[in-house]
């Protein structure tokens, strides 16, 4: 990196303080989940004290009911957590965007098929449709993933296609047209670079949403399955022992609210940074 | 205005259709089919019993037709039987209704009647103390998960004022102020996550809106500070702050099914929980569908909102 682009990096980064804290979060976040087996101070699975055992200098966030270490857990916690909202995120964004773009360029009734699909899928709070579609597939990792991408898929593909429609119409993709370029290339090197912004924006979103629904699923035994550990699930088994280690109860919930929180600020960093016609005072 | 309120209410019923479908659909998504699962949790069954069950429960048909005699009593406000406890789900889920409708009408007259005051005043002391700390609470807000909230609440009521609402559950009509009592908790948990959003709209929307030149105009012609915030901006500011709460009411219902879990309410959520763990597909196809409706009647009322605060959509 040149010193200009590092010296305007640190200009953006004072400018934009907010994007900043978040993008930090974020970072750290990932760093914790991808070195987790160096950074955990135990064996996440194996009991290794008293159960219930109380936060102190040995145990910094204590141990939990079956005797494991609490922060072990919540460093290997973020590697699910995070895991399955990135991946379903993923997936939502390959498969909305592929239909977004699809429904805008062509129009019509390939349109029309399309979004009338995905206003199926907004006839129910998301929440319930991916409780509902865990609980039908049955509770498991996989099924979890499947009902995020599920329910993010519609929001994609709407971000995604409305740009697009006025960008087909737009001087440069004729243009590209008139010189004999086929649809996949004015569709991926033209028409999708000028739409990447609200989309890279609804990415953050979408992830923060993702990591409370995996959560809210985990929380209520319907999602992440035991011998896997999530954030949520730990909260969830942790509140049946809130009188006797209020730890249990406190740390996984703080866990998933930083996060939410890191991929919240960052979105409204990048906002800042891309659509400046966005911007909120 | 004729014409805009029947095209709403026929893109509603349109939905509605839409929405008796998907929920048919996830249901079929089941591995095999619901009463095999059952029966696999009963022990063992023989095939003539197996197949004097599917035909009770109207599943050797073809599926469409299958689709059509569900919808037909469906029309009729018949969902079926519960398959646990072989109560009709209509009953049951006329019992639960009025507890989510008063948790989730509850929850967001507590969180507007907090972020829409917050909101105005922090834009108009921008930059000032307050203004840090409500943007602070709004992101806080927007950012913690109900259920951690829900859980926080109680723990901190249990260990500091030693007190906990009773658990068994009073209707609102049989004795109000003890349903009230249970309700708070709940309702303060789920209302949250809505303040912190309704608060930053609130807030950014009167920013944009303190900076018309019709808002001089009224400061010019010598009105109150206060009457030129509340009768000139914040009207005018209304529009997206309605749009954001008919967005987030989707997330308020997805947060009540869990809160009300936690706390132990009998409301649709609780119902569609333990449907989904024991597997009682009519009871689970009945509790979604009523959710979705319930949604969808909330978003033709926010639409409807929107032509009542600005007459240019009334007309348009």
């Amino acid at each position: 990196m040149t010193s200009g682009s590092l010296r305007s990096a640190a200009h953006l980064a004072r400018s934009n303080m907010i994007g900043t804290i978040g993008l930090a979060l974020v970072v750290s976040l990932a760093l914790i989940a991808i070195f987790a087996p160096q950074l955990s101070p135990h064996d996440p699975n194996s009991q290794i004290g008293k159960r219930l055992t109380e936060p102190g200098p040995q145990y910094l966030l204590g141990l939990d009911q079956l005797g494991r270490d609490e922060l072990s857990r919540l460093i290997f916690g973020a590697r699910v957590s995070l895991g399955v909202s990135v991946v379903s995120v993923a997936i939502a964004l390959f498969i909305g965007s592929t239909l977004g773009l699809l429904s805008g360029y062509y129009g019509g009734a390939l349109d029309n098929a399309i979004m009338r699909a995905m206003d199926l899928m907004f006839t129910l709070p998301s929440f319930v449709l991916a409780l509902a579609l865990t609980g039908i597939l049955g509770p498991a990792l996989p099924n979890v993933i499947v009902a995020i991408a599920f329910v993010t898929t519609p929001t994609i593909a709407r971000i995604t296609r409305a740009p697009v429609l006025a960008l087909r119409e737009a001087e440069f993709v004729e243009s590209a047209r008139a010189i004999g370029a086929g649809d996949p290339r004015i569709l991926l090197r033209h028409v999708l670079p000028n739409a990447l912004a609200p989309l890279i924006v609804q990415t953050t979103v979408s992830i923060s949403d993702a990591i409370l629904i995996e959560a809210g699923l985990s929380f209520l035994g319907l999602g992440v399955q035991a011998p896997d550990t999530s954030w949520g699930n730990m909260l969830g088994s942790g509140r049946d022992y809130m009188e006797l280690a209020n730890g249990l109860s406190v740390f996984p919930g703080a866990a998933i609210m930083l996060a939410v929180l890191g991929f919240n600020l960052a979105g409204d960093g990048l906002r800042d940074v891309l659509d400046p016609r966005l911007r909120k005072a | 205005m004729r014409s805009f309120l029947a095209g709403r209410i026929i893109s509603t019923l349109a939905g509605a259709l839409a929405l008796s479908v998907l929920v048919f659909a996830l249901i079929r998504l089941v591995p095999g089919d619901a009463i095999s699962l059952w029966i696999g949790q009963e022990g063992t069954m023989s095939p003539e019993v197996q197949e004097t069950l599917r035909k009770l429960f109207g599943l050797s048909a073809p599926p469409h037709e299958q689709y059509l005699g569900w919808f037909g009593d469906l029309l009729h406000g018949d969902l079926g039987y519960s398959f646990r406890s072989r109560l009709p789900v209509m009953t049951l889920i006329l019992q639960a209704l009025p507890v989510t409708l008063e948790l989730a009408t509850l929850a967001m007259l507590i969180s507007v009647g907090v972020a829409l005051p917050l909101g105005v005043l922090s834009a108009a002391r921008r930059n000032g103390p307050l203004d840090l700390a409500a943007r602070v609470l709004g992101l806080i807000g927007l950012s913690m998960p109900s259920f951690w909230f829900a859980v926080l609440l109680i723990l901190a009521s249990t260990t500091i004022f030693n007190w906990l609402p009773t658990l068994i559950f009073v209707g609102l009509f049989k004795d109000p102020l003890q349903n009230l009592q249970q309700m708070a908790m709940p309702a303060f948990a789920l209302s949250l996550p809505l303040m912190g959003v309704v608060m930053r709209m609130t807030r950014s929307s009167m920013l944009e809106v303190l900076d018309q030149d019709y808002i001089r105009t009224a400061r010019a012609k010598g009105l109150t500070e206060g009457r030129v915030r509340v009768r000139h901006a914040l009207k005018n500011a209304f529009i997206p702050i309605v749009t954001v709460l008919g967005i987030q009411l989707g997330r308020l219902l997805g947060g009540a099914v869990i809160v009300e879990q936690v706390f132990g309410l009998p409301g649709l959520g609780t119902l569609l929980i333990s449907a989904l763990t024991g597997r009682d597909y009519p009871m689970v196809q009945g509790a979604v569908l009523i959710i979705g409706l319930f949604f969808m009647i909330v978003q033709l009322v926010v639409d409807l909102s929107y032509a009542y605060i600005d007459p240019r959509i009334r007309y348009a």
